[in-house]
């Protein structure tokens, strides 16, 4: 039964602060997510007939927590150890201030972002554990089958059972990788969901919504971090520009051509106050820069407005930071919009050997040589870059581009 | 990353001719070897679908112009061999695992237990994403 709107928002709110209470409790990640999960699924099924508790968090915890001492009085009387069966409380009562904060929530994000779990297993499990969506809704998201996606989560959360740690947040060098991990996972999220919003899948979009949320999440219990600002930053400096990414076909618009007025204003101007944050608490890093390139464009009035000498610069940084030819690339975009494409192209012939199989590379260099005028050079770029690319929005945009300079 | 790994009928390497010439034990251990993989693949959350096609004795071709009737072919072709047996569709971390499967699909057991040897087409599945 589908439970009220409100109930749902509830629930998925209150998700990752249920959980991180009774992973304090009880300790076992996996076993306590399953009764997490049963919780809700019970919350689902009476709130909206029985009326929302007062504390319905509070709620949440105790039959969670039931449910646990349930199964391990189960498990226990199985293997018929009499003094474990006494030990588990009978009525475990919510104690004041064991409902946990934002601090919890990073906990439990560091916990789904364990280093022995793949990218895509810590995905799944931080949108399930911490984000509080259904297997259903993260099938959908990611475009597998349901049965599919309740096998990731399964198996990340007996991944993390085989090497449990305890529920408290680490120090010093393991913080700062841990975090590294989150930030990552949190960024591939909002991309998955970004990037493919140009063909009117609204089921996608929310996954960026979803990522801007953790992110939040994330700044509210570390907000003197200048990555984790950085990246919200990002996030929502990008995030303002979907309104325009796509026209009424649902094609990709590029950033050159997009109607600006259709940009999220609200969000821009979030964006920028939390870059100016970050840039003051000293520390430069990666997404940052990334944000602050963001910015760059956010800042333009319009396409022909955009200071490039200083993203072109911002890149150079980046590439400081992490050599890396994807942003190679883009400095070389950079500074072609800002000397012309001859200088952009010239960087980009550097870049053959690592790049040449990739369609990014193939699609630069034809932007360049159709605005030097070697129109049919830049076809046969435009080509091989739709050959290339995995990106169906994208092989689309590329075949048409190609189309239309070959008619002159 | 999403791949199709596809299998036709021509496609097997060594000398191994149509399972409907193999002793009944090889046929079972090969129809074992394919669900024990897909049970697999399934547990590892990494299955997204794993399909059988009907004989090429069964296919037909279609061709039309949306105007006249449709002009319908059907078999038996000389070109049976490039015809589709099968396909999995898979969602992995990186295409090595996608190849990996794929040799795990290839090796798929013969008459006395051989190794088929045949043939897999690895496709990328196009998406909305780039990666």
């Amino acid at each position: 039964m589908r439970p009220a709107a409100e109930t749902e928002d509830l629930l998925r709110e209150a998700a990752p602060r249920v959980l991180a209470a009774v992973v304090r409790r009880f300790g076992d990640f996996a076993d306590s997510e399953d009764a997490v999960q049963e919780a809700m699924i019970d919350a689902a099924r009476q709130w909206p007939l029985q009326g929302t508790p007062e504390n319905p968090t509070g709620w949440l915890v105790h039959v969670a927590s039931r449910r646990m001492t349930d199964r391990i009085r189960s498990e226990a009387s199985r293997r018929g150890r009499e003094e474990a069966v006494a030990a588990a409380e009978p009525e475990p009562q919510v104690e004041p201030g064991e409902i946990g904060d934002a601090d919890d929530t990073l906990t439990l994000m560091f916990m789904c972002c364990h280093p022995a779990l793949t990218p895509a297993s810590a995905i799944a499990l931080t949108l399930r554990a911490v984000a509080g969506l259904d297997t259903a809704e993260i099938a959908a998201a990611f475009l597998v089958p349901e049965a599919t996606m309740a096998q990731r989560i399964s198996r990340a959360k007996q991944t993390i059972k085989r090497s449990p740690e305890p529920f408290r947040m680490p120090a010093g060098a393991e913080r700062a990788e841990r975090l590294r991990a989150v930030l990552r996972v949190v960024y591939l999220i909002f991309n998955e969901g970004y990037v493919s919003s140009g063909g009117g899948e609204l089921a996608r979009a929310d996954l960026a919504e979803e990522a801007i949320r953790l992110g939040r999440i994330a700044h509210l219990a570390a907000p003197r971090d200048p990555e984790v600002t950085g990246l919200l930053a990002l996030m929502l400096l990008t995030d303002a520009r979907r309104p325009a990414r796509a026209d009424a076909d649902g094609e990709l618009v590029p950033l050159e051509e997009q109607d600006r007025s259709r940009w999220d204003r609200a969000r821009t101007d979030e964006g920028l106050a939390l870059l100016a944050e970050a840039v003051a608490a000293g520390a430069v890093g990666e997404y940052q820069l990334q944000a602050a390139i963001t910015a760059e464009h956010a800042r333009a009035e319009g396409a022909a407005a955009t200071n490039w000498a200083e993203i072109a610069a911002l890149y150079a940084l980046l590439e400081g930071m992490a050599a890396n030819p994807m942003v190679t690339l883009n400095r070389a975009i950079a500074v072609a919009m800002a000397e012309g494409p001859e200088a952009g192209l010239a960087l980009l012939a550097e870049l053959d050997e690592p790049l040449g199989s990739h369609h990014r590379l193939h699609a630069a260099r034809a932007h360049l040589l159709e605005r030097a005028g070697e129109a049919e050079a830049a076809v046969t770029e435009y080509e091989r870059a739709a050959e290339l690319t995995n990106s169906l929005p994208e092989q689309r945009y590329l075949t048409k581009r190609a189309a239309r300079l070959r008619q002159g | 990353m999403k791949f199709m790994l596809l299998q036709n009928y021509g496609s097997v390497e060594a000398d191994i001719g149509p399972m409907t010439e193999w002793k009944p034990e090889d046929v079972q251990a090969h129809i074992d070897f394919q669900k024990d993989l897909n049970v697999e693949l399934r547990e590892r959350g990494e299955l997204i679908e794993g399909t059988a096609l009907t004989a090429p004795e069964l296919a037909k071709f279609v061709v039309a112009d949306g105007k006249g009737a449709p002009v319908v072919t059907d078999g038996p072709f000389p070109e049976s061999k490039e015809l589709l047996a099968g396909f999995r569709v898979i969602d992995v971390e990186s295409l090595d695992r996608a190849l990996e499967i794929a040799a795990i699909t290839s090796a798929a057991p013969g008459p006395d237990g051989q190794p088929v040897r045949q043939r897999i087409e690895v496709r990328e599945v196009m998406g909305p994403v780039e990666h």
